[in-house]
């Protein structure tokens, strides 16, 4: 969360208790969106999303290794998000804040709930299967970066291109087909503060929201929901943004849909 | 969630353990087990054994994370290495209970009168010493009664309970078989008082109306999980009094 002086805060509250916010948007308006793919040719897949001033970065690298014990005929998933110190005066190098590990492994949850990677079809033989590394690298935070963050994952999956694995090897030349995705997933971010509540806060938002609830979906169901920080939502509340969800996801998708991967 | 040939989880509309799709496992909450902990508890709730501390509020150190206005949390989940059915596990925290740490203190950050004690820390320690499914909102209900033990100001006692989708049923209190094979599940944490929902995660497949069944369980298992709570709490001073015979 960006630090932002007290007088910043208390505008920022007390603004949105008269039912505006903070710059041009209203409450359940999203900051344009601005994605590129394939920017890093190095890696199997990699894309750029720009949600107003954040901005984030996914590579994805994929490798043969060994299979979980408790799931032999599957490949692996991992997601792994840096909240690197050029992004904010407020990370600081080091080991993973909770903050980075509640990052990615919400991100994480969407995608594996939803099947959006059929892991099974990454099984090589007995004891070797596909491990996809996949790395959220925040270049600048200013808000939301779980749905930036979901936003950009998705767009560099469909951006992945599948190496070949040969003579036990892996070979990234030739003829190399897209990795099969199945169905999208995005997510949708929401900040209380006070008794209103917004959707894609900024830094400065985020800053004095009490409570923020992240519910990730595809088309059909609701694949992940996290809730966050000391304040409270009502059951009613809840109900409500299920169902924003289900509408404002809509804009995401066909961003992503429009991808030319 | 996890792969390989899944088990019938419900059979003749009942659980494998026999239960009904909204019963409870058996749970027994303990309050003031640990004599070096300002409060403790120790909760059995179905084959989970978990034991919660709280030290503090004492002085923040290191000095730069205390905070003049309030008090702050530190909060530890760990499983115990020997915890779980399966192979010896890792020492130490991973990146679940590093989340699960996180979430929480959270909770409690609601529900604390943090601002009785500027400059102070308030320690939560909960140990997994034996997992059956549900492990964190086991946690965070005996470190509630932790907390009440130690004599922290608080506005509720939360309660967390955690609900699943097996099939198209929705059910409560997943153990670690259903929770591994359910179609989704949803740990809840509650604050009785006014309802409100102070820790809410969930992955799997669910639509609205599922979560407002699942919802309504949790709150429904919630006067159970609070009596419970409120008798452990009172139990050693019942102890006291017949040790006495006031």
């Amino acid at each position: 969360m960006a630090k932002i002086s007290a007088v910043k805060g208390e505008y920022i509250v007390e603004l949105l208790s008269k039912g505006i916010r903070d710059g041009p948007r209203k409450f359940m308006d999203y900051r344009k969106i601005t994605i590129s793919q394939g920017l890093l040719p190095n890696a199997e897949g990699s894309a750029q999303v720009d949600l107003g001033n954040t901005k984030v970065l996914v590579g994805i690298k994929m490798g043969v290794g060994e299979p979980m014990p408790d799931k032999p005929k599957e490949g692996n998933l991992m997601v792994n998000a840096e909240l690197l110190p050029l992004a904010s005066a407020d990370y600081d190098a080091g080991p993973p804040s909770p903050e980075s590990v509640e990052f990615a492994r919400v991100v994480d949850r969407g995608i594996r709930a939803a099947g959006t990677i059929d892991l099974s079809s990454l099984f090589i033989e007995k004891d070797k299967v596909w491990s996809i590394f996949v790395d959220i690298y925040v270049l600048n935070y200013d808000g939301n970066l779980f749905d930036a963050g979901t936003l950009a994952v998705m767009a560099a999956l469909l951006n992945t291109k599948m190496p070949r694995y040969e003579n036990d090897a892996v070979v990234r030349e030739g003829e190399m087909p897209k990795l099969k995705i199945g169905s999208i997933v995005t997510s949708c971010t929401y900040a209380k503060l006070g008794d209103k509540i917004i959707i894609d806060p900024t830094g400065a938002e985020e800053s004095v929201m009490d409570a923020r609830l992240t519910v990730t979906n595809d088309e059909q169901y609701i694949r992940a929901m996290q809730k966050g920080l000391n304040g409270a939502f009502s059951y009613a509340e809840i109900e409500n943004l299920l169902e924003k969800t289900f509408e404002k996801s809509k804009e995401l998708r066909k961003v992503l849909e429009g991808l030319k991967g | 969630m996890e792969g390989g040939e899944k088990p019938e989880l419900i059979v003749n509309g009942k659980r494998l353990d026999g239960r009904d799709f909204g019963e409870l496992r058996s749970l027994k909450i303990e309050a003031e087990v640990l004599k070096n902990a300002d409060g403790s508890a120790y909760v059995e709730w179905g084959n989970n054994k978990i034991i919660a501390a709280v030290y503090g509020p004492k002085e923040a150190l290191p000095k730069h994370i205390s905070d003049p206005d309030r008090a702050i949390i530190k909060c530890r989940y760990s499983m115990a290495p020997f915890s779980s059915l399966e192979e010896h596990g890792r020492t130490g925290p991973n990146r679940r209970a590093t989340e699960i740490s996180k979430v929480t203190k959270e909770v409690f950050e609601n529900v604390i009168l943090l601002d009785r004690f500027p400059g102070s820390e308030i320690d939560i320690f909960i140990e997994v010493l034996q997992s059956d499914g549900g492990t964190r909102a086991a946690g965070i209900t005996a470190a509630a009664v932790a907390l009440v033990n130690a004599g922290i100001p608080m506005s509720d006692v939360p309660y967390a309970v955690s609900a699943g989708k097996v099939g198209d049923k929705i059910i409560l209190d997943l153990n670690k078989i259903e929770d591994n094979y359910s179609d989704a599940d949803i740990p809840i944490a509650i604050s009785p008082r006014t309802g409100n929902v102070l820790l809410l995660q969930m992955d799997g497949s669910l639509t609205k109306e599922e979560f407002k069944q699942a919802f309504n369980m949790a709150k429904e298992a919630g006067k159970t999980i609070s009596e419970l709570q409120k008798s452990a709490l009172v139990d050693p001073y019942r102890k006291l009094a017949e040790k006495y015979k006031v």
